[in-house]
């Protein structure tokens, strides 16, 4: 755990500088009201029906409360307390030489390119930063092909039209008490449109959104496939991420209109906290799809980071013929927690849904599956299968599985498997007798675990996949 | 090349080896045959270094080294090979990788340089011809769904990628069809070297009939109580244990 024990040095550092000290010229005084949000829709220049939604959204969160059903224990946050607009500033350093070298060393290991490690630490990146150049280019490459993806505030001034007619249509401000906070005050994301019947010739993935990554804590994207179209979308990045803000609440909307194909994929592996459990991100994040007719939307995400994992990507099957996927892998180690599933909602005939989730639990780690399946009344013959495994590599973790099954259509058939495993010592004992050492034989037989949701994976992205759980499990057995 | 020096073994505080003694040179093959549960498993185990038994008395030694501090997986790039009795299931992992690593792990120990998928893949499909199995068990999980026999086969296709100095193989011989039987021998045969030991533990002469051991050793409740040459086998085969037995 030398590597983590040093991101925590690293990321609790960072985390001073989020709340104590940082009162810089960007910066709105902390504290939430209706005020904060028309500052904050002034910086960036919003038109009028985007505050007016931010407004409508603070209002309503006031009357909510923050959901507490969640298998998760946290001390109380408050939301007072945070500052809603601060430009992302980080406190630059000036080379590697100044990273902690135990960061570098789990940056060499998951084989991240030099100039991304520096901005991923917070090095200062000159201007000639070669993914700029490439963003640039594919960028110009995929406008030819009519394909929109920028920043959300990019998108807010180029493309009001797509941002008004989808925005909040699949996470409405009023779902919860996240994704409220979030639509007042979100700061900015990603925004993605495929034109009709065009297959997006590339992953876009976070190499093009490096420059916007440091987007901070209220993060929002929104994706729109039109018929017929496909995308692949990654999100995040294996390298562990310093970031000053501890709490989290992103939203994502997902729309496949008619016959379109998304697929979404994470890895998620933000500050965990060290190993009592002090700091680390809390992770509050919002994730849906709504499918038309004969569309598809596949979440996959690996998730071995933050101290507090709150999220239920879901699919809402609304057309005929639509299929929901979700395909997880969650790791919790030392002191973390995540409560995370997902939400089907069959609403159109023939709908189908696959959820697979693998959790697996170290230390003390304690990995909650939370998961629905709703089949309304006129989803004849809609189908779901659900997989959930746990794999338990210590005796002080958990793992919990809560299946919620509401079914009102006779002609559908919705299955559910679930198990809890162990690291047998024969298992373990076999490895090391050809050889292998204990910890890589840990990590062979946990990515095996995991080898279901892997193979949903992008090719790099399952290789990355692969080793940051290879790192994130060292020192964690036992 | 190895030493068993007054072996005393328990487990949970259950003595089940009760002092064993065994020299064993490159280039021998050594049997070892006995009744159900007299700790011929539990002797192969401890020499592999398995953790869940504890050695409470005497001593192993390879190449004149105790080897009872060293891990199991120090003692795999030593060079001891275990073929275990009941091979292990590793879903998801593929065997090919498993025994990629495994082997590059292996030639680390040797100093060797590593093979690359390329490499590791020509070597790997020659040895299956060798203990004439499919390439499709490459890419299946380890050991996941094989059935029996196919998993001793696998067992002997290891040992035959790793190229170990010492093979202890458990039984590899029971549950084998004939055909199965003669590949594992073939697979033993073609290892066989002067610079090379093989512990059999069997419970049947026909293994024998193959791969012809040097010596024949009878453990009965922990311990040695005959030796002899192969002709000590083909007698157990006809008279069967009980008059070793009455005399341990
Ligand atoms: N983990 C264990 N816990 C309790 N008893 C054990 C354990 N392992 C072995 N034993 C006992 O030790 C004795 C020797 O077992 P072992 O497996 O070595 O026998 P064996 O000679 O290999 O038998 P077989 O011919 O049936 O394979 C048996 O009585 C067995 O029940
Ligand atoms: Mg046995």
């Amino acid at each position: 755990m030398t590597g983590s024990k040093a991101l925590e040095e690293l990321a609790s550092q960072e985390y001073r500088y989020g709340f104590v000290s940082d009162v810089e010229a960007d910066t709105v005084a902390r504290g939430l009201d209706e005020d904060v949000i028309r500052t904050i829709s002034g910086k960036k220049g919003e038109p009028d029906f985007l505050l007016e939604w931010r407004l409508r959204a603070y209002r309503r969160w006031r009357t909510m409360e923050e959901p507490n059903w969640a298998k998760l224990h946290y001390p109380p946050i408050d939301y007072q307390a945070i500052s809603y607009y601060s430009a992302p500033k980080k406190k630059a350093l000036k080379s590697l030489d100044e990273v902690d070298p135990e960061v570098l060393r789990t940056f060499e290991k998951l084989g991240i390119p030099l100039e991304e490690q520096k901005v991923l630490a917070g090095v200062a990146v000159d201007a000639v930063f070669d993914s700029v150049s490439v963003a640039t280019t594919f960028k110009e490459k995929l406008a030819e092909m009519g394909i929109i993806f920028s920043s959300f505030s990019e998108a807010v001034r180029n493309h009001p039209d797509l941002v008004r007619k989808y925005l909040g249509s699949v996470v409405p401000y009023s779902d919860n008490f996240f994704a409220a906070l979030n639509s007042a005050v979100f700061s900015d994301g990603s925004f993605v449109y495929v034109p009709r019947g065009v297959r997006c010739p590339m992953e876009l993935s976070t190499y093009f959104r490096i420059n916007s990554a440091n987007t901070g804590q209220f993060e929002r994207t929104l994706i729109v496939a039109d018929e017929g179209s496909y995308v692949s979308y990654l999100e995040g990045c294996t390298a562990p991420m310093r970031d000053e803000n501890q709490l989290h609440a992103a939203v994502v909307e997902l729309v496949a209109l008619k016959d379109a194909h998304i697929k979404y994929s994470t890895v998620q592996n933000w500050y965990p906290g060290d190993k009592d459990g002090k700091g680390g991100i809390y992770n509050f994040v919002t994730k849906r799809g709504r499918a038309l007719e004969n569309a598809r939307i596949s979440w996959t995400q690996v998730e071995t980071g933050s101290a507090i994992t709150w999220k239920y990507p879901g699919v809402l099957l609304q057309g005929d013929h639509s299929v929901g996927e979700f395909y997880s892998v969650a790791l919790t180690a030392n002191r973390q927690q995540a409560d995370t599933g997902t939400k089907m909602v069959h609403i159109g005939k023939n709908t189908r849904s696959t959820i697979v989730s693998k959790g697996i639990s170290a230390g003390h780690g304690q990995n909650t599956y939370r998961g629905l399946v709703k089949v309304l009344k006129g989803a004849t013959g809609a189908r779901n299968h659900s997989e959930c495994d746990s794999l338990l590599l210590s005796d002080t973790s958990g793992a919990h599985t809560f299946p919620y099954l509401d079914v009102r259509n006779d002609s559908s058939v919705v299955e559910h498997e679930a198990s809890t495993s162990r690291i047998s010592e024969d298992q373990l004992f076999y490895c090391r007798q050809r050889g292998i050492p204990e910890e890589d034989a840990v990590s062979m037989i946990v990515n095996g675990f995991c080898k279901e949701v892997f193979k949903e994976l992008p090719m790099e992205f399952a290789v990355e996949a692969q080793k940051l759980l290879g790192v994130s499990l060292e020192g964690a057995v036992g | 090349m190895l030493t068993i020096r007054d072996l005393h073994v328990s487990v949970q505080d259950k003595p089940i080896l009760k002092g064993v003694d065994l020299e064993i040179d490159a280039g021998q093959v050594h049997a070892i045959m006995g009744p159900n549960g007299s700790g011929k498993s539990t002797l192969a185990q401890v020499l592999a270094g398995h953790g869940g038994y504890q050695v409470t008395r005497g001593d192993i030694l390879l190449d004149g080294r105790s080897i009872l501090e060293v891990s199991p997986e120090e003692r795999a790039r030593a060079g001891i090979f275990l073929s275990f009795q009941y091979p292990v299931e590793i879903p998801g992992v593929a065997n090919s990788y498993f025994l990629k690593t495994a082997l590059n792990a292996v030639r680390r120990g040797r100093g060797e340089e590593e093979l690359d998928s390329i490499a590791f893949l020509a070597l790997a499909r020659e040895k299956l011809d060798v203990v004439g199995m499919d390439p499709r068990f490459l890419s299946r999980a380890v050991n996941e769904g094989f059935s029996g026999g196919e998993k001793k086969r696998n067992e002997i296709f290891q040992m035959a990628l790793l190229e170990p100095r010492l093979a202890i193989l458990d039984e590899t011989d029971s549950g084998l069809d004939i055909d199965a039987l003669k590949a594992v021998a073939n697979g033993i045969n073609a290892l066989r070297s002067p610079d090379r030991a093989f512990i059999l533990i069997t419970h049947y002469q026909r293994l024998l009939d193959y791969v012809v051991p040097d010596k024949v050793y009878v453990l009965a409740n922990g311990r040695i109580v005959r030796s002899g040459g192969r002709e000590l086998a083909q007698e157990l085969e006809k008279r069967g244990y009980g008059w070793l037995e009455a005399a341990a």
